[in-house]
């Protein structure tokens, strides 16, 4: 009977190491940007709707905000914006939008047909300020406090959760400004 | 013990002894040929093995990228944001390289913390893939009942 | 519409399964004809809505409805109507769908082609398969569900990967998916004759021809893989030990150590308990394969949108089937027939033998797979395990199964003798180590790869023909076709080999750099690149350049790499360059333009005996599928189904 139960403890086995497995991974990708807690890194960048106008690191600090990752290409982009509109509309706190690795043309479309969400726009087209960001793919999502660290980053899409949790930490990026 | 108990006995000793060998032969060759995958903060911190192949992931530096114009030798940069490490390769790149795309090179670091790849992947799709697409869906008023006129 | 309409027959393809996995069960059980009945009718069902479902999603396709997410994320509208129809599986939620349809197609040639099986087992085995529907259904619809609508709708689509549009890609994954599912027909058989307490050689006759099927369809499908990969990867090589295509290679080890040992089962009743295991270790390694492949927990070259909630399903999904597999068999085995003893020479050794063999490697995979896993687990740091590491093992674990494969036809049952076996292979041994060597020397190859790969291949296709003659001379009607299938499946390891050495041996391989007009020498062949073109597809424009290829004075060939840019996704594709023989594969791969000086990198592969490769497998999967065609199972089949029908039917456990 023992001899029989041999394969169904292999078996066993191999489902633990496979749940743990989907645990690591899990963990994996909650690896922190090493950016955080580090102040934003230096930039200057062209808007969107005026590509005359530029705006640098200095302009932005004082308050706090979020700065959000997105392109046209980007599908998952479309997916959140609906969460970015309401971060628009209800935090308390500025929203920056990234348009990274873009055309104008196509950002402007996209903004035509989905609408614009953002209180203020980056451009970087070559995609060189986003890596000293730290940006790895399209959506992300930064909080930057008043005096231009970065304290939070969440990777990919927004949903009702990290809508929630995003909302938590600008009131209190808010509340620390104020402070 | 009957004949075809002893036999089957020893069937079962013999497989044993195998598997036990094969075993101990894989463990080693798994040994001998685990590539361990670096960043260049890891780099920088110097806990990356030296003279042993490893696998160097993280983004091409943007502007890094110096081609030779009358060989295959390219030379970019590698980061995390944090920490650089050069890396050298010879040969053709994959379709998806790019500066600011995310690559994983293959090679080992010389004592001068210098990589050098022999072969270079890069990430396949910078969009995340949204799981969330159903759940978001969802919550932003667009659930499938309203979906199906 | 079509999409609701989709979803619609999902849902109610699910319900006739929940009833098949039930009702034709409890009939068995207590013997209820009319509830048994219901098992195939069920069946038949299930797969028109399967169909259905599977034809809503085609069509979405077709007409470019984007407010389905999945059409408007791997369709647009530059794309060919046949890349939309094959786009249907060319991402996650689509090849589950087709992975159903298969297994529906599967339930119904088993609902079809087993009148003359008893009801009561056809009623079980149905059953059990209507529980993996039930699993995969409930899979598809709660976290991968194709007909989810995005509204409202882009205008286009994102693109199908450029990767996927292509020939191989059309018929890799259907043909890799029968071969998966297929091994559910061999699970079932075995849970069947597990729950009916009754795991005697019957079932396992039954089950045959239905595992050869699905092995040759996963050997198509394998091989198949391995050569898109060839030429559409742009890499050059055939198989990279990527833990996607491990995740398709261990079900076929495991496949193949089953369909030799259900040989011994049913025709000396030795082993059924390891054949019991080994169907179910055949359908639960594909299960983990598509775990692997699906939850991102192995990070992999060509790995589908990863989500661990769905990797969380499947591992229930297995901990199920699986484990209550698993507990069954605990449970029921000791009641397993013993078969007759056998001496240490005789046929049914040397197939322990080949078991042994195949499923430590099968083992050796899964470890070289896992390993990563572990040792994230443990914190030991991430790592990835080099292609040497399976190379090695597998020359390990392979080269006394290529030396023994030859025996094992020419052995008997029960008991042998070694010299008896040996003497009529010895002139076979004798002739392809001098013909070998004849050959090498022609080629002008002494390396110890290409000499062991042509000796060791000349034995096995000397060995199949030599069992061939002998047994066609023997027997008055000349070879069954189950003979017919053995010889040619074990030939076919021959020409594999052979090619695989080779190639792994003689590849010439060099990155150039080279400008139009220039001319580059490599191992007697000169490629020159005349011009660098601008060409348009359907929804791409390239580079392509203009080689012809001259050995000596003759052209040989014309061939236009090209480097393609997608318009939709923005992404670039090396569309490789070929000139297949049957001695030798010219590839070239245009890397990118160096610079303003008009010249390019370019790789140059010159393949020997590459075709070999992908002509063996394919003669492999040829010999399984006329096995399985084999009159005998059916006759057989038949004569003891009516032997059985008329001892009356078995008395409920």
């Amino acid at each position: 009977m023992i001899r029989m139960l041999i394969p169904l403890g292999v078996f066993l086995a191999l489902l633990a190491l496979l749940i743990a497995g989907l645990q690591t991974s899990e963990n994996r990708k909650l690896v922190q940007s090493p950016l955080i807690g580090k102040p934003m890194p230096d930039f200057s960048l062209p808007g969107l709707y005026d590509p005359e106008s530029t705006t640098s690191r200095a302009d932005l600090l004082g308050e706090p905000f979020i700065l959000n990752v997105w392109g046209s290409w980007c599908w998952a982009c479309r997916v959140e914006h609906p969460f970015v509109e309401r971060l628009g509309n209800e935090a308390p706190i500025a929203l920056v939008g990234f348009n990274w690795k873009d055309e104008r043309e196509d950002a402007l479309a996209w903004i035509d047909q989905f609408g614009d969400a953002w209180d203020r726009h980056l451009v970087d087209f070559e995609g060189k300020v986003a890596i000293d960001l730290g940006v790895y793919g399209a959506p992300e999502t930064f909080l930057v406090d008043h005096e231009g660290v970065i304290r939070h980053k969440h990777i990919g899409p927004i949903d009702a959760n990290v809508f929630q949790d995003l909302m938590r930490r600008a009131m209190e990026l808010k509340a620390e400004a104020e402070s | 013990m009957t004949p075809t108990r002893k036999k089957r006995l020893a069937v079962v000793a013999l497989i044993v002894l195998g598997v036990g060998a094969a075993t101990a032969v894989a463990i080693t060759a798994l040994n001998d040929n685990m590539l361990y995958f670096v960043s260049p903060t890891d780099v920088h911190a110097a806990t990356a093995p030296q003279d042993k192949q490893i696998r160097l992931g993280g983004l091409v530096a943007a502007g890094s990228v110096q081609r030779d114009p009358d060989s295959l030798e390219v030379r970019f940069t590698v980061t995390d944001g944090r920490h650089d490490v050069p890396v050298s390769f010879e040969g053709i790149l994959p379709d998806l390289f790019r500066e600011g795309q995310g690559v994983i090179a293959h090679g080992y670091l010389d004592e001068g913390g210098h990589f050098h790849a022999h072969e270079v992947l890069a990430r396949h799709d910078e969009t995340y893939m949204p799981p969330e697409v159903m759940k978001s869906l969802e919550a932003a008023g667009h659930p499938p009942e309203a979906s199906k006129q | 519409m079509s999409a609701e309409l989709g979803q619609i027959s999902l849902i109610l393809a699910l319900v006739l399964a929940a009833l098949l996995s039930v009702l034709p069960m409890i009939g068995a059980q207590r013997n209820n004809e009319a509830l048994m009945k219901l098992a195939p009718s069920l069946a038949i069902g299930q797969f028109v809505f399967l169909a259905g479902a599977f034809a809503a999603l085609a069509w979405a396709f077709l007409q470019h409805d984007f407010t389905v997410t999945y059409v408007a994320m791997h369709s647009n509208l530059l794309l060919p109507w046949y890349y939309r129809l094959t786009a249907v599986w060319g991402s996650h939620e689509g090849s589950l769908l087709l992975w159903m349809l298969l297994l529906g197609g599967w339930m119904l040639a088993v609902a079809a082609f087993s009148r003359s099986v008893p009801r009561i087992f056809t009623a079980r085995v149905l059953s059990v398969m209507g529980m993996v529907s039930v699993g995969f259904l409930l899979f598809i619809l709660f976290t991968s569900n194709p007909f989810e609508r995005i509204l409202p709708g882009p205008i286009d689509g994102r693109d199908l990967n450029p990767l996927l549009q292509d020939v191989g890609m059309i018929f890799h994954p259907p043909l890799l998916y029968m071969g998966y599912v297929g091994f559910a027909v061999a699970f079932a058989f075995a849970i069947a004759g597990l729950i009916g307490g009754r795991v005697e050689r019957d079932w396992v006759r039954w089950s045959r021809p239905w595992t050869l099927a699905a092995w040759a369809f996963l050997t198509f499908g394998i091989a198949l893989g391995s050569w898109w990969a060839y030429y559409e990867l742009g890499w050059g090589g055939w198989w990279f030990w990527d833990p996607v295509e491990n995740a398709s290679f261990i079900p076929w080890l495991i496949g193949t150590a089953l369909i030799h040992s259900q040989a011994v089962t049913e025709k000396r009743g030795a082993f059924p308990a390891w054949t019991v295991l080994l169907s179910i270790a055949a359908f639960s390694m594909s299960l983990l394969g598509t775990f692997l492949v699906r939850s991102g927990v192995l990070t992999s070259v060509h790995a589908f949108a990863n989500d661990p909630e769905r990797g969380l399903f499947i591992l229930a999904f297995m901990a199920v089937v699986t484990g209550g597999a698993l507990t069954l068999y605990a449970l029921r085995a000791p009641r397993i027939m013993t078969g007759e003893g056998f001496d240490w020479i005789s046929r049914e050794s040397a197939l322990l033998l080949n078991n042994v063999f195949f499923t430590v490697s099968a083992a050796m995979v899964l470890l070289g797979t896992l390993y990563p896993l572990i040792i994230d687990f443990m914190g030991w740091g991430q790592i990835s395990v080099g292609p040497p590491y399976f190379g090695a093992m597998f020359i390990l674990l392979m080269t006394p199964v290529v030396l023994l494969l030859p025996l094992g036809p020419f052995t008997r049952w029960k008991r042998d003798g070694f010299m008896r076996i040996l003497q009529p292979l010895a002139v076979t041994a004798a002739i392809s180590i001098v013909a070998a060597l004849l050959v090498c020397a022609w080629l002008g190859t002494w390396s110890l790869r290409a000499v062991s790969g042509w000796i060791g291949g000349f034995w096995l296709i000397g060995g199949a023909l030599a069992y061939a003659v002998r047994t066609a001379r023997a027997s008055r009607s000349g070879l069954a076709r189950h003979q017919w299938g053995m010889t040619l499946a074990h030939a076919g390891v021959g020409v594999f080999l052979i090619g695989a050495a080779m190639v792994e041996a003689h590849t010439f391989e060099r990155d150039i750099r080279i400008a139009p007009g220039e001319t580059v020498e490599a191992a007697g062949y000169r490629f020159t690149l005349h011009e660098v073109a601008q060409v348009k597809g359907p929804n791409w424009r390239a580079d392509e350049a203009r080689f012809s290829i001259h050995k000596g004075e003759r052209e040989i060939a014309r061939m236009n790499p090209q480097k393609r840019l997608y318009h939709r996704g923005g992404q670039t594709m090396t569309q490789v360059a070929l000139k297949p023989g049957v001695f030798r594969d010219l590839y070239i791969a245009m890397g990118e333009e160096l610079g303003a000086s008009g010249a390019w990198s370019v790789r140059l592969h010159i393949k020997p005996f590459v075709r070999w490769i992908w002509g063996g497998a394919v003669l492999i999967g040829l010999g399984g599928l006329i096995a399985a065609s084999d009159r005998r199972y059916r006759q057989q089949r038949r004569q003891r189904a009516d032997a059985s029908l008329a001892s009356g039917a078995e008395a409920p456990a």
